[in-house]
């Protein structure tokens, strides 16, 4: 299925699609050396995000999750491309200095049942099998 | 959005990868919130200097981009950082891995033309907008006071939002920038009396429940002090609600520029307050007595040789302050306060030392439970301190 969203941060990605419901904080919620999920609260508890195009509804949290981004990516195990419903600026900055391409406009409902995703934040389309 | 050639070329990297960084950062962001075009910015201000608050994720950012040569255009102050910068030793909770790793990060900024004001209120010296013009500002406390108190217009810009409008000399015109946002949203009525910096800290902080956007404040009892304790209402808004912008009946600088009529009218009184206080009043005594959430003024540092401390006692000020009265601040030091300069009890690991902290400021009552794993006690300035023998000059 092919489901046209709007490009934030430039670039194309592949991989397992990993599915949050949940807003996600990178400050605290993601452990920057590893790329696991180390919050509790989160359905994607224990997962590592590395190289996986990763789902959510939207960022909170601090500021400083667009640096935990960076590092990610530094590190390695940043995820390979990021799907949100709305795009703040803690993820839409973090997504810009580290490279990760960005799209935002995708309910993250219609995604549910997917395991793969193609994001070309180019053109401004998710593909998912 | 539209962009001219001259920010198509920045955005293509024709001017280097620091400044195309900062281009997409901003051009992003305006495009998500439907921006028209960037506005030229008179100053920025940039939060995300403590170690403690953005550790290594953040250091390696700074250092990456100073490292790619990337400048700031306008006047660019900076928040202050987690530890005071010459007498870091003598506070006794700083390590020396925490001050190298501090230190790189100031330096990080310096190298980018950012001046190291190490200040949550640059608003006082340092960096002083005037009315109307549009600046890009982090930092919640400073920026509920321009917006209000000055009359400035800036968003709530992250630590690298800031700092990437600071890089090209330009923000999104969206949010704060245009007049429709600006316009009281819910009308205030205060039927007490507002005497102390915790009184207008705890009204702003019962006001930011009831998720209020722009308040519109009527205070009808007494108002001590106003213009300088504003800050405090201003910036228990922002730290409990996330609110950006207030007015105050007769007081800032736009409060009869807009004629409406509100439908949402709410009153105030002394008893709600009350409730704020019993909230926060930790059961243990406190070790710790803060003062300085936003940085000190020089009247209310002139205030305070009044009183001396009756156990220990932290001053927050900027370094910009320090440099422009010391000797009223080695005054103030001499009666046995603590100055911890540059930086202040919030971002500072306190929690290395203290594990109760009394304090005059509603935000730092919000920030202090989670940040700093404190029991928090929030009480009026003379209850915190003692009334001084010697003569207050």
């Amino acid at each position: 299925m092919k489901i046209l969203a709007r490009p934030v941060s430039k670039g194309v990605g592949e991989g397992p699609l990993l599915i949050s419901e949940k807003p996600i904080s990178f400050l605290g919620d993601v452990d920057p050396k590893t790329g696991i999920i180390i919050n509790k609260e989160n359905p994607l508890y224990k997962k590592s995000i590395a190289n996986k195009v990763l789902a959510f509804p939207y960022g909170v949290g601090s500021t400083v999750g667009s640096y935990v981004m960076y590092q990610l990516k530094k590190n390695g195990v940043a995820p390979a491309a990021i799907i949100n419903e709305n795009a703040e600026t803690i993820i839409i900055v973090g997504a810009i200095i580290s490279d990760i391409p960005l799209v935002d406009g995708v309910r993250i409902n219609s995604l549910k049942g997917y395991t793969y995703a193609i994001v070309n934040a180019y053109e401004g389309w998710v593909h998912v099998r | 959005m539209y962009l001219t050639n001259e920010e198509e070329k920045a955005l293509e990297g024709e001017f280097g990868e620091a400044l195309e960084k900062a281009m997409r950062i901003l051009v992003a962001i305006g495009e998500v919130y439907g921006a028209e075009r960037l506005i030229k910015i008179s100053s920025a201000h940039i939060s995300g200097v403590s170690y403690k608050t953005i550790g290594d994720a953040g250091l390696d950012f700074l250092q990456d981009l100073a490292s790619l040569g990337a400048k700031v255009r306008v006047k660019t102050t900076l928040n202050p950082c987690g530890m005071d910068p010459i007498k870091w030793r003598s506070l006794g909770i700083i390590d020396e891995d925490f001050a190298k790793k501090q230190m790189k990060i100031i330096e990080s900024y310096t190298h980018m033309g950012v001046e190291p004001t190490l200040t949550c209120t640059p608003y006082y010296i340092s960096n002083v907008p005037k009315y109307g013009e549009d600046i890009a500002w982090a930092e919640s406390s400073a920026v509920i006071y321009a917006n209000s108190v000055i009359g400035a217009k800036t968003n709530r810009e992250g630590a690298p939002s800031a700092l990437a409008a600071a890089i090209v000399g330009k923000t999104p015109m969206y949010g704060y920038h245009l007049e429709e946002n600006r316009i009281g949203t819910e009308k205030i009525i205060v039927k007490m009396d507002l005497e102390d910096p915790a009184d207008y800290g705890a009204l702003g902080i019962y006001v930011a429940r009831m998720n209020v956007k722009v308040p519109y404040f009527v205070l009808d009892g007494k108002a001590l002090n106003l213009s300088i304790y504003v800050k405090y209402l201003g910036a228990a808004l922002a730290a409990e609600g996330s609110v950006a912008m207030m007015h105050i009946e007769g007081f800032t600088p736009e409060w009869n520029k807009y004629k409406h009529e509100f439908s949402d009218k709410i009153i105030v009184e002394k008893d709600d307050i009350k409730e704020i206080f019993e909230e926060k009043s930790c059961e243990d005594e406190e070790d710790l007595i803060a003062l300085g959430c936003p940085h000190l003024s020089v009247e209310e540092l002139r205030g305070l040789l009044k009183y001396r401390p009756k156990r220990t006692t932290w001053i927050s000020i900027g370094m910009d302050m320090y440099k422009a009265h010391k000797d009223l601040i080695n005054e103030l030091e001499r009666r046995g306060y603590i100055i911890a300069k540059g930086t202040c009890f919030v971002v500072s690991p306190i929690e290395r030392k203290f594990k109760v902290t009394a304090t005059n400021s509603g935000k730092a009552s919000k920030y202090l439970p989670s940040f700093c794993k404190q029991c928090v006690i929030l009480r009026r300035t003379k209850d915190l301190l003692v009334i001084s023998d010697e003569n207050s000059c």
